[in-house]
């Protein structure tokens, strides 16, 4: 089956005062109609600006994709015209962010705010666009959705702002979500509810959904297959049982063994030593290599590639990729 | 709403008490002596000592004090000795030519520096951004009688292409019917195209003059407060909609920038007032502005001191306006 959206060798450049950076160097991934992929990482790994770059989002004059595709239904985004990328962004790919307290405008009623893509998209006249809003506001279970399209943004809490959000960017029936850190910013019952809430979504609209996150509790939730990315590339691809079962790279393993567990012995929480390299001055080899408890002398002069486990799992270590027992 | 505006307008009560104060000392303690002034410099003692004791300047200060604030509760200003008016009587003649230049120059420092500062932030380091800085630079830099003079200098002595900046319409035309006052006004509602244009030529130049500390401040801010208001999460939500840079700009962040901009506007009324007692002194101007310059120089009291009660007056009006303003721009303000 042809993925929905399929991102192809992505490199993003950010230009600073204190150089050019690859913040995303190299990165492919696709993800299947009806499927969420998650994304996973530290902050600083690459994955917010992936989104963005699949957005044509990226921050004027200071981002740019170099190089790469961006695959949506045979066309690659990054050629698309701009016009035409505004008829897909809020239409056939849409985006939640991170902070549902500052992501909505304080001036307009949420009503507005919500009918405005509808009505661009749509093609609806102001007051269908408004039913339909209204009609939006209670798939995501909020209360008197008739009353709350009145107010304004600072009248709801944070989770009700990002089930607005997301019954923003649902609206149009997106083949594409994409949800950066969806959850981060909320307290934890209403974590799960949001969650919830996107995953019956997905059942009902068959979404695709881009869940991007360093939360590996939400991933275990919620995604059918996982990318992991360290300092702009991926080093590990899986489907979720294989990645929390069997992880190879030995960052995943290094996630997986920092998440406390209820059961079993209480040992300490293990974390990985060593800080993330910076994007100016990167390893010339593995980038994880100084962090890396297995590490060889080869580690820090060939980069290692991508390897091919069978399965859709994929790996990014030199010691896999020589089938080397750690 | 209502109650907040009440309790606003009571709370100008104690601050105009202040300002009634301070004016009345300082003009006071002012160098020069308004009896001699009256009497005329070659006057005997006998008759100075006889106008000062009419005028009350001999009471104590105190006393004084009391006089005038008794005077000011009756809505009267005093009396201008260097004209023989009642200074109402003057103002009533005078403000409709500085509300006219005052209004004018708001009016051109808003059509310049709005969009001035909105393109100077959507294309920043463009070369709009760089040429509006420079332009800001100096116009906030310049004072107004330099500016003023340069004005003339230029656009009436050299080019000619203004009229002598020597009051409000030509010498050889009839104002136009008084209705209002303002002449731009009073002779477009009797269809007086002649008055019009004469009017809007001597107008044009103070007017300038007047708007450019304005619009240099006004511009700087709408570009910061704009640059600011792009930067956050929500145009980034707007933009991820699908929506056009000129719905994300015009919609999504003027209404949010214009927030601090209504404050700096606000404020930038008071300064015009101000700046138009100099700028209607460098233009023969014949407002509010010039004659209390006069009355400064023939040491009148009470023209400058209702002058300041004025502007204290106004300033305090448009801050609570601006604050009305603010309610309806920005929902999370509402008033209880």
């Amino acid at each position: 089956m042809e993925p929905v959206l399929a991102v192809e060798q992505l490199e993003t450049e950010f230009v600073t005062n204190g150089g050019v950076f690859k913040a995303v160097d190299g990165v492919s991934f696709h993800v299947h109609q009806g499927e969420t992929l998650g994304v996973v990482g530290e902050s600083g790994c690459g994955k917010s600006v992936t989104s963005l770059s699949i957005m044509g989002l990226l921050p004027k004059k200071i981002g740019r994709v170099k190089s790469g595709r961006i695959q949506f239904h045979g066309s690659d985004l990054l050629d698309v015209p701009e016009k035409q990328m505004r008829s897909i962004r809020g239409n056939r790919i849409a985006m939640i962010f991170q902070e549902p307290m500052t992501s909505l405008n304080p001036v307009f009623r949420i009503g507005d705010q919500l009918a405005e893509a509808i009505q661009l998209h749509m093609k609806l006249k102001r007051k269908e666009a408004m039913r339909h809003a209204v009609e939006m506001l209670r798939k995501v279970g909020i209360p008197h959705p008739e009353s709350v399209a009145q107010e304004y943004p600072h009248q709801l809490s944070g989770g009700m702002r990002q089930r607005v959000m997301i019954a923003m960017a649902m609206s149009c029936n997106p083949e594409v979500l994409i949800a950066d850190e969806p959850t981060t910013a909320l307290d934890v019952t209403i974590q799960a509810q949001i969650l919830d809430l996107m995953r019956q979504l997905q059942e009902e609209e068959k979404t695709s959904i881009l869940l991007i996150t360093h939360d590996l509790g939400v991933v275990a939730e919620m995604c059918h297959r996982v990318v992991v990315m360290y300092a702009g590339q991926v080093v590990e691809e899986a489907d979720v049982d294989t990645l929390f079962e069997s992880p190879q790279h030995p960052y995943t393993q290094g996630l997986l063994s920092s998440l406390p567990q209820l059961a079993g012995e209480q040992d300490r929480l293990e974390s990985i030593p060593g800080t993330v390299p910076s994007p100016l001055n990167m390893p010339p080899g593995c980038r994880f290599a100084p962090r890396c408890k297995y590490r060889v002398e080869a580690c820090e002069q060939v980069q290692p590639g991508l390897t091919d486990m069978g399965g859709g799992h994929r790996c990014r270590c030199l010691l896999v990729e020589k089938g080397v027992a750690r | 709403m209502l109650q907040f505006i009440t309790r606003r307008l009571l709370y100008l009560i104690p601050s105009l008490l202040g300002i009634v104060l301070i004016t009345f000392i300082l003009s006071r303690v002012l160098p020069g002596d308004p009896a001699l002034m009256i009497a005329g410099e070659q006057a005997p003692q006998h008759v100075v000592e006889n106008i000062r004791t009419q005028l009350g300047l001999n009471d104590p200060l105190y006393v004084q004090f009391g006089a005038y604030v008794k005077q000011l509760l009756q809505g009267d200003l005093g009396v201008a000795w260097h004209t023989g008016h009642t200074v109402l009587e003057d103002f009533a003649v005078r403000l409709p030519a500085t509300i006219e230049l005052g209004f004018v120059s708001l009016l051109i420092a808003l059509l310049v520096a709005i969009p001035v500062g909105i393109v100077a932030a959507t294309k920043k380091e463009s070369i709009v951004d760089h040429i509006s800085r420079i332009f800001s630079l100096i116009g906030a830099c310049m004072p107004v009688f330099w500016l003023g003079l340069l004005l003339i200098l230029f656009f009436y002595s050299k080019l000619g292409i203004a009229p002598a900046p020597m009051g409000r319409i030509g010498g050889d035309i009839l104002p136009p019917t008084n209705i209002t006052g303002l002449y731009l006004v009073d002779s477009l509602l009797t269809a007086d195209w002649v008055a019009f244009k004469q009017s809007l030529s001597h107008l044009l130049l103070p007017a300038i003059c007047l708007s450019a500390g304005t619009m240099a401040i006004i511009a700087r801010m709408m570009r910061s407060s704009m640059l600011e208001v792009i930067g956050q999460d929500y145009i980034r939500t707007a933009r991820a909609k699908g929506l056009n840079e000129r719905s994300v700009v015009y919609k999504h962040a003027l209404v949010n920038a214009s927030i601090p901009t209504v404050t700096m506007i606000g404020l930038q009324i008071g300064y015009l007032l101000g700046g138009a007692v100099i700028t209607e002194t460098i233009f023969a101007w014949p407002g509010v502005g010039s004659y209390v310059t006069e009355s400064i120089l023939a040491t009148d009291y009470a023209p400058i001191q209702a002058f300041t009660l004025l502007s204290a007056v106004v300033y305090s009006c448009i801050n609570l306006l601006v604050d009305m303003v603010y309610g309806l721009i920005d929902p999370r303000i509402r008033y209880e």
